[in-house]
């Protein structure tokens, strides 16, 4: 026996429609939290990083200590905070002897574990650390630019998954029209060596030059670490391919009613149902039918004909 | 240094040298970063040139450049949506030819003459409205029309949901339920029995088995702590109605009424036969059980012809005693 549920209300019918799997995505929201141990260190790592993506970012403060993710079983409490907040990013932090100061950037698919990355950090400097002048600040929610140096990002797998996965969590949204006065900011990501990059975060100034593109200088601002690779686990190939399918492989759906001309322009076509004036009925509490108004109406009328005869009249 | 051709997707307005490399390693921190920053400077100017040289568009608030598709394939959050499996009224349509007509919201109602929704509030052909149906000859004569329309129109509804439901399923089936239905399950399937697995209680149901336990302890559930937002118990039990000590002006001769009422009957039924005193008292328990019952029939009662009061016999030796 089955019961059909729907929402009772616009707005539940609209975060759920909100949340469904559609064609072109939503931007992927980011969940941070934290294990049963962390340091002071990885405490602030973790609200700094939750700073540079506030509006589409969650930060959970409880422990959780039966999440491990890279046990098979110790995903599970992952996958359910995924799924109650819509959250296909993930930033889970840890500090245990064996590997201090650790995080796991993790990415989601339908709400299951894709991959992951577990990176140590180090030489953290926090934004409190940099002084800069306030009002190059970036705005939250910029569309940010993104560099990458290094060979190694191309080499070495786990620093090519890791480059994957720090453009997926800083991106921000895919945006079609991007205003050029809002380019705020820089991630800058330089592979030291085959497994440790260098990640800094700077404000954008854009200077006057001589010709119409400005001369970009960057200011450090934000939060500076090392990011040591410690593990990494790849997505299936059979998830990978069903992730990477895109939409444009469908066929894209035909507008009809609409052509383009080359003189005139953007042409549209309207069909309107027949309309049989002659027999249609006419209501009872149309104004215009009132007799009151009625008869006003011919009264006036009447004068203005008398008043326009004797117009002409006189001329 | 390292050549000079970047990797640069405009989507994500990103830029990629990978033919940099660190001879060594500066071991000074600042020297490390301020390389990385340098380098850093390099690649956005080059993405700067980029997106600076695109046809732009000018706005209030900046001009605005459309940016072309990402380069880097990154792999979706969720699933593609996938396409709804026919319902069985399309498959019929399809295979029939049948052709969907666009309806109009008002319909002319010939019944009132005026325009009128084809659903909803105040519609054309409303079956509460119909004041007279004809008779016609195959009609049997014991039967409600209008109930027999509302029957039938019950019937449609139910079949309706059922359709809905069956589509619903083939849909959940496919993977293609729609984002703002769920399907529920009630009651579990059981295999064999015909008998339905237990349903789930409802709040009543819970509120009164509380209510309950509530009321098996010593106290009677008066001083049981209570959890936020439940309600106090309901009294479903039946307090006995003791009559009054002293009778007030408006009341009739209660106790009165009622010794006589419990003798007359017992005396009507046994004036032949010698009285048996536990089938006596068994009756008359039970007599008064459903005299708490029906109140309402004292009125009734009180003008009866038994219990007039000239008409009681009350004399000793007419009560008969085993």
């Amino acid at each position: 026996m089955l019961k059909i549920k729907t929402p009772k209300t616009h707005r539940a019918k609209r975060a759920l429609e909100k949340r469904a799997p559609k064609l072109v995505e939503n931007g992927k929201k980011t969940l941070i939290l934290h294990g049963t141990k962390t340091s002071n260190l990885l405490n602030s790592v973790l609200t700094q990083i939750y700073h540079l993506k506030r509006d589409s970012a969650v930060k959970y403060t409880k422990k959780n200590e039966n999440i491990r993710p890279f046990e098979s079983g110790g995903e599970t409490s992952l996958e359910f905070f995924s799924l109650k907040t819509d959250c296909s990013l993930f930033v889970f932090g840890s500090h245990s002897k064996k590997r201090p100061n650790n995080l796991v950037l993790g990415r989601m698919y339908d709400h299951h574990v894709y991959d992951l990355v577990e990176v140590g950090v180090e030489n953290f400097r926090p934004i409190e650390s940099f002084e800069y002048d306030k009002k190059i600040t970036p705005q939250i929610g910029s569309k940010p630019f993104f560099a990458f140096i290094g060979e190694g990002f191309e080499s070495v797998e786990e620093l090519k998954h890791l480059k994957e996965v720090l453009l997926d969590l800083f991106r921000g949204e895919v945006v079609e029209n991007l205003n050029l006065a809002g380019i705020d900011r820089v991630f800058v990501c330089t592979a030291i060596s085959s497994t440790t990059v260098f990640f800094a975060h700077c404000a954008l100034r854009l200077k006057r030059s001589g010709t119409s593109i400005p001369r970009m200088e960057l200011v450090e601002v934000g939060p500076s670490m090392d990011l040591v690779v410690r593990r990494h686990r790849l997505p299936n190939d059979s998830l990978k391919k069903e992730a990477m399918k895109t939409a444009s492989d469908q066929p894209q759906k035909r507008i009809k009613n609409v052509s383009s001309d080359i003189v005139q322009g953007k042409i549209g076509k309207i069909y309107i149902p027949d309309q049989q004036v002659g027999n249609m009925p006419l209501s009872n509490d149309i104004k215009g039918l009132k007799r009151e108004r009625r008869e006003a109406k011919k009264n006036k009328v009447n004068e203005e004909d008398q008043s326009k005869k004797r117009k002409m009249e006189r001329q | 240094m390292g050549t000079e051709t970047y990797q640069i997707d405009l989507g994500n307005l990103m830029a990629f040298d990978p033919s940099h490399h660190f001879p060594s390693v500066p071991s000074a921190r600042e020297d490390l970063v301020k390389e990385c920053l340098h380098k850093g400077t390099e690649l956005v100017q080059e993405i700067a040139n980029a997106l600076f040289s695109l046809p732009s568009t000018e706005d209030s608030d900046g001009p605005i450049v459309h940016l072309p598709q990402p380069s880097t394939r990154l792999p979706r959050e969720k699933h593609l949506p996938k396409p709804k499996p026919p319902t069985k009224w399309e498959l019929f349509a399809k295979a029939k030819g049948i052709k969907k007509r666009k309806k109009d919201k008002r319909v002319f109602d010939e019944q009132t003459g005026t325009w009128k929704r084809r659903y909803g509030y105040d519609r054309v052909n409303d079956d509460n409205d119909v004041p007279i149906i004809e008779a016609k000859l195959t009609d049997e004569p014991g039967e409600d029309p209008f109930a027999k329309r509302k029957a039938e129109r019950k019937k449609r509804v139910e079949k309706q949901e059922k359709n809905r439901l069956e589509n619903l399923k083939q849909a959940m089936k496919a993977g293609a339920l729609p984002s703002h239905v769920q399907l529920a399950a009630t009651a579990l399937p059981v295999t064999g029995s015909q008998k339905e697995a237990p349903k789930k209680a409802s709040k009543e149901e819970l509120e009164n088995v509380a209510g309950m336990a509530a009321t098996a302890t010593a106290s009677g559930g008066k001083f049981d702590k209570k959890l936020p937002g439940e309600k106090a118990p309901k009294h479903t039990g039946k307090y006995r109605k003791f009559l009054p000590v002293v009778e007030g002006k408006g009341m009739g001769n209660q106790e009165r009424q009622q010794t006589e009422k419990i003798l007359n009957q017992l005396m009507a039924k046994s004036s032949h036969d010698i009285l048996d005193v536990n089938k006596a008292v068994t009756m008359f328990n039970v007599k008064k059980e459903k005299q708490r019952k029906k109140e309402k029939d004292r009125e009734a009662f009180s003008t009866s012809t038994k219990l007039k009061p000239k008409n009681k016999s009350l004399k000793k030796s007419s009560k008969k005693k085993k």
